[in-house]
């Protein structure tokens, strides 16, 4: 061990680089990367328009498909023309104005969850990092045993007992199934940072350990926490999708695309393709604008991994 | 390594326990929370009579810590493991055996994962093997973008896309002509021929390893690109080995590391995939019984399953532990 | 060892080599005006700037200065092991026995690695690969150079780890890297490079990732064994004390320069070098204890964007102002050395 420790130290030594205030630097040369990588502006302007999709769909579709008259049996199915380029669904309403509407249900439980597991997340791996001993060995233990739940087959059953589902219920079993990969980064993070010489610098100094965690430990794991929470927006928006097109996601008369999709499906084969094309559209789209920003953010915060 | 396996083994217990008590406690919990253990576990249609007695006996419904919210029921769960060992599973709404269907189902389930694991390994690791090789050249922009976009698409979304273009506008019309060779029209299906067990499960196959092809090609990129700049590949060249042995023994061997452990956690994936394609495409497999189960309201089922594919997959991940092991002497000498 | 090599070679009816015509009377090696580039995001690199240096049969060469003045580039560039790109080898020649290695096709090059040339690098734990066993690794040079079959290359490796000096060598060849201290994984980068009994070996700082204690055996191990075996050896060291006892003669790094040359009884006799005069100050002595160590102020110059004039001028005592304008050429100094300093008078003088 002393070896590999030595040989470490000579190796930092070797690439001393004077600098002055690596913080600063280190969020400015963040900056200069986003700046210049096209693909976060495309990903970020997508973002944009998905996050006021979601919370002002009015801005984008006149009248809700929940509306009362708004949907007429006479339309169902009706193919994209020029005046409607999206169709209708198959109940009779505008399919845009359903895609439009359904944004929120499926961003707002994936930012509900992203919210609940970095909070988790975060106490979690920060609590077992920092502390360690036994709390880490609790902690570690039952993030294996939570992690022993494939992540759909383990929503799938609580949701399926639950009579009716809403965006709390699908928030509480997501954020229950979601929270392993984020605790388990970031202990590994804050395991790393607290064997840097700045945090015994701090503690010669008096530091309480609180100051500690807020100053040094969380500035310095919080890196791969806000690209891990990115893409984990993207992926909860799919699994969400995932659970309602299963049957145990939203519930009709909610609209959402899922359902659309798990409608679409069968009526597609039968030659109505838009019904499955363009909510799958909007679902990919959706999924990949976040990944795409959540790689963006990681390139620009780790440079090494490009 | 047999120390080693030996400890993985007496490590694997407390985990399975966990997992299996986790999965209990959390469905207790709700049971608790929705209130009639019956209309819990099948909504508005319950079955017949007697076959909820026989459920009583199974689920003991009628225990008293089911309607104590927060009791954890352990008593219950004693008794389940137990049933568990005996290999019960529970019964479905008609009384059947849910260890009996799945066992008639999984040899499916079991076809179409090997298809999905043994398509996303090769392609997956070919494809970021060459991107890592010729890192930002068009190759690697090709395969770097192109995997963006398949980890874009849910397995679902997929699946929908790929049954109405692949199997339905590009496979009909083969299906139909007298020229075209009949295994090409059954390997791009819209759903499972029991006639052709294997070559219809090729494009669900394909669809279900398709986000974690995406996964491994990145992976192997990654971590290919680092290995190729450590010291001990400067070593190997410094000993004047040809390229591809630099390459293809020093390099690669360490660079399949990381993807070992990937696939750990993709044989979990794949069996919450399996679900969803085996529903699409209508195969008859374990994630069928499951898909068809939601849909009749048929929890028991879906918990029996879930507690079997949970298992499966703990065991799963045990050997690819064990042949991580293999790879990597660090881990075997820890 | 070489038995098996010629046994290949007359199997094989040619070794990979013969077709190069060695000169036996020209130096084992000589660097001339060698340049090496990074191409990086920041601008070009100039790591090595016109080093050059003459290596002879048995003779140690030590090569010396601060991190990031461009010695392991140099040598990797005798190696040939360079990644290109980022590097680039823009000038110069490699001369091995009167041939020129850079204009070798590296075809033929690759035999002179480990064959002829063989280098030892700093850190043995992530210089050898963590899932192969050491006798593996070891035994690799015989199969694949010599076409040794695997029970050969195994015996092999048991002598050579005897040779270096590891106990209980039959068993140790099963053991994987991380299964040795620092000291005995150093030892088996030397095994590994003295296995097809080359004519040259670089060792890159051997000893700089070692505790003290096991520095000293690392390093008597490895002169001995340059002594028994006349090979030329060049050591590269930021330490001078390392270089005092072993090496015949000096080469000064700076900045990618080579900015003094000499014999090692010279040099630290009078430096003729400001940078020498410094390093040598910075080396801490039992005799004068209780005074500051002298420790040379500021920091190496970037090399993508170096000081115009003498690169060392900005650190310098003796520096006036045309050190900030001319870059002082190689001055020959009394005594077969070389100083690439205007003042070096001056500084022999004080
Ligand atoms: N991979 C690389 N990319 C860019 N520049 C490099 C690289 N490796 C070395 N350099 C440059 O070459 C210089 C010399 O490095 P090196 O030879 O390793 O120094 P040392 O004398 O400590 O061995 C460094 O200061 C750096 O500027
Ligand atoms: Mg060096």
């Amino acid at each position: 061990m002393s070896d590999f420790l030595a040989a470490q130290d000579s190796a930092g030594h070797e690439h001393a680089q004077p600098r002055s205030d690596q913080n600063r630097s280190l969020w400015g040369d963040v900056r200069y990367e986003l700046m210049r990588n096209p693909v976060f502006w495309v990903s970020s302007v997508l973002v944009l328009v998905i996050l006021s999709m979601a919370f002002a769909p009015q801005l984008w579709a006149e009248t809700s498909p929940t509306a009362r008259g708004a949907c007429r049996l006479e339309n169902a199915r009706v193919e994209p023309s020029a005046a409607h380029p999206f169709g209708y669904t198959n109940a009779g309403c505008d399919m845009w104005s359903s895609l439009v509407y359904g944004t929120g249900k499926s961003v707002i439980v994936a930012i509900l969850v992203t919210i609940g597991t970095v909070i988790v997340g975060v106490t979690l791996g920060t609590v077992a990092g920092y502390v360690g001993g036994f709390a880490d060995t609790v902690i570690s233990r039952v993030t294996d045993i939570f992690f022993g739940l494939p992540f759909i087959l383990g929503a799938l059953v609580f949701l399926a007992i639950f009579p009716d589902r809403n965006v709390w219920t699908l928030t509480a079993v997501l954020t229950m199934f979601g929270w392993t990969s984020l605790t388990r980064v970031m202990r590994g993070s804050v395991i790393s940072t607290k064997q840097k010489d700045y945090v015994d610098a701090a503690r010669a100094l008096g530091a309480t350990n609180f100051f500690i965690i807020r100053k040094h430990i969380l500035a310095n794991s919080i890196a791969p926490v806000i690209v891990l929470a990115t893409i984990g927006l993207g992926a909860y928006i799919s699994a969400e999708a995932t659970l309602t097109f299963l049957g145990v996601g939203y519930q009709r008369p909610t609209v959402s695309w899922g359902l659309l999709v798990a409608e679409g499906q069968n009526l597609a084969l039968a030659g109505f393709w838009h019904l499955l094309v363009l909510p799958c559209a909007f679902i990919v789209v959706t999924v990949l604008s976040f990944i795409l920003l959540g790689d963006a953010l990681r390139d620009a915060l780790d440079p090494r991994a490009r | 390594m047999g120390r080693y396996v030996a400890r993985r083994l007496v490590q694997f217990i407390p985990v399975i326990l966990g997992t299996l008590f986790l999965l209990h406690v959390l469905s207790v919990l709700t049971i608790q929370i929705v209130g009639d253990p019956v209309r819990a576990l099948f909504g508005e249609n319950a079955p017949p009579e007697a076959i909820l007695e026989q459920l009583r006996a199974n689920y003991n419904l009628d225990d008293d810590c089911l309607e104590q919210t927060g009791n954890p029921c352990v008593r219950l769960f004693v008794d389940r493991l137990a049933q568990y060992a005996s290999g019960d599973f529970g019964i479905n709404f008609r009384g059947r055996s849910v260890a009996e269907l799945f066992v008639e189902r999984f040899p499916v389930t079991v076809r179409l994962t090997v298809i999905a694991l043994v398509f996303e390994t090769v392609v997956g690791i070919f494809l970021g093997v060459m991107a890592g090789l010729r890192k930002d050249k068009l190759v690697d922009n090709f395969v770097r973008f192109s995997t963006v976009l398949l980890i874009a698409f849910p397995v679902f979304v997929f699946g929908t896309l790929a049954q109405l273009f692949i199997g339905l506008e590009l496979g009909l019309p083969l299906r139909d002509s007298e020229r075209a060779p009949e295994w090409l029209g059954q390997m791009l299906t819209v759903t499972y021929n029991p006639e052709f067990p294997w070559l219809s499960l090729m494009l669900p196959g394909l669809v279900l390893g398709a986000f974690s092809l995406a996964a491994i090609a990145r992976l192997t990129r990654t971590s290919l690109i680092e290995n190729l700049r450590s010291d001990y590949v400067r070593t190997a060249r410094a000993k004047g080995l040809t390229s591809s042995r630099t390459v293809g023994v020093h390099t690669l061997r360490n660079s399949l590391i990381p993807v070992v452990t990937y696939i750990g956690i993709d044989i979990g994936l794949l069996l919450g995939g399996a679900l969803v394609t085996e529903g699409i495409f209508n195969i008859p497999g374990v994630g069928q019984l499951v898909f068809l189960a939601i849909q009749a309201n048929d929890t028991p089922v879906i918990l029996g399953v879930v507690t079997i594919l949970t298992v499966v997959f703990l065991v799963a991940n045990l050997l690819v532990d064990i042949l991580y092991a293999a790879l990597d002497p660090r881990i075997r000498y820890e | 060892m070489s038995e098996i090599l010629t046994e290949t070679e007359r199997r094989s009816n040619k070794s990979p080599l013969s077709g190069v015509s060695f000169d036996g009377s020209a130096p084992l090696l000589e660097v001339e005006d060698l340049e090496v580039e990074f191409h990086t995001r920041d601008g070009i690199a100039h790591a090595v700037n016109n080093v050059s240096f003459t290596l002879r049969e048995g003779e140690t060469l030590g090569i010396l200065g601060e991190s990031g003045c461009g010695k392991s580039v140099t040598a990797q560039a005798i190696m040939g092991i360079l990644d290109t790109p980022p590097a680039k080898v823009t000038g110069g020649q490699v001369r091995y026995r009167g041939v020129d290695l850079l204009q070798l096709e590296e075809k033929t090059r690759r035999h002179i690695r480990a064959n002829k040339i063989a280098i030892i690098f700093q850190d043995a734990l992530s210089s050898l690969n963590p899932v192969f066993t050491v006798g593996w690794q070891l035994g690799e040079l015989y199969r694949k150079h010599a076409g040794a079959s695997r029970a050969q290359a195994k015996s092999k490796a048991v002598e050579l780890l005897d040779l270096v000096g590891i106990p209980g060598a039959p068993a140790r060849i099963n053991s994987f890297p991380h299964q040795f201290s620092g000291g005995m994984r150093q030892r088996v980068m030397i095994a590994m490079a003295l296995a097809l009994e080359p004519d040259i070996i670089i060792a890159d700082e051997p000893t700089t990732a070692l505790d003290v204690t096991v520095q000293a055996q690392v390093m008597t191990l490895l002169s001995d064994l340059q002594r028994e075996m006349r090979l030329g050896l060049i050591l590269i060291t930021h330490d001078m004390g390392v270089v005092a006892d072993v090496a015949d003669k000096i080469c000064v790094m700076y900045a990618g320069h080579a900015v003094e040359r000499a014999d090692v009884y010279e040099i630290y006799e009078r430096p003729a070098h400001p940078y020498t005069k410094a390093l040598l100050e910075s080396i801490p002595r039992v005799d004068q204890k209780g005074q500051d160590l002298t420790v040379i102020k500021g920091l190496p110059p970037a090399l993508v964007d170096p000081p115009p004039g003498c690169s060392f001028h900005p650190r310098c005592a003796f520096a006036r102002d045309r050190c900030t304008t001319d870059e002082p050429p190689l001055y020959e100094v009394p005594g077969n050395r070389l100083s690439a300093c205007h003042y070096w008078e001056e500084v022999l003088e004080s």
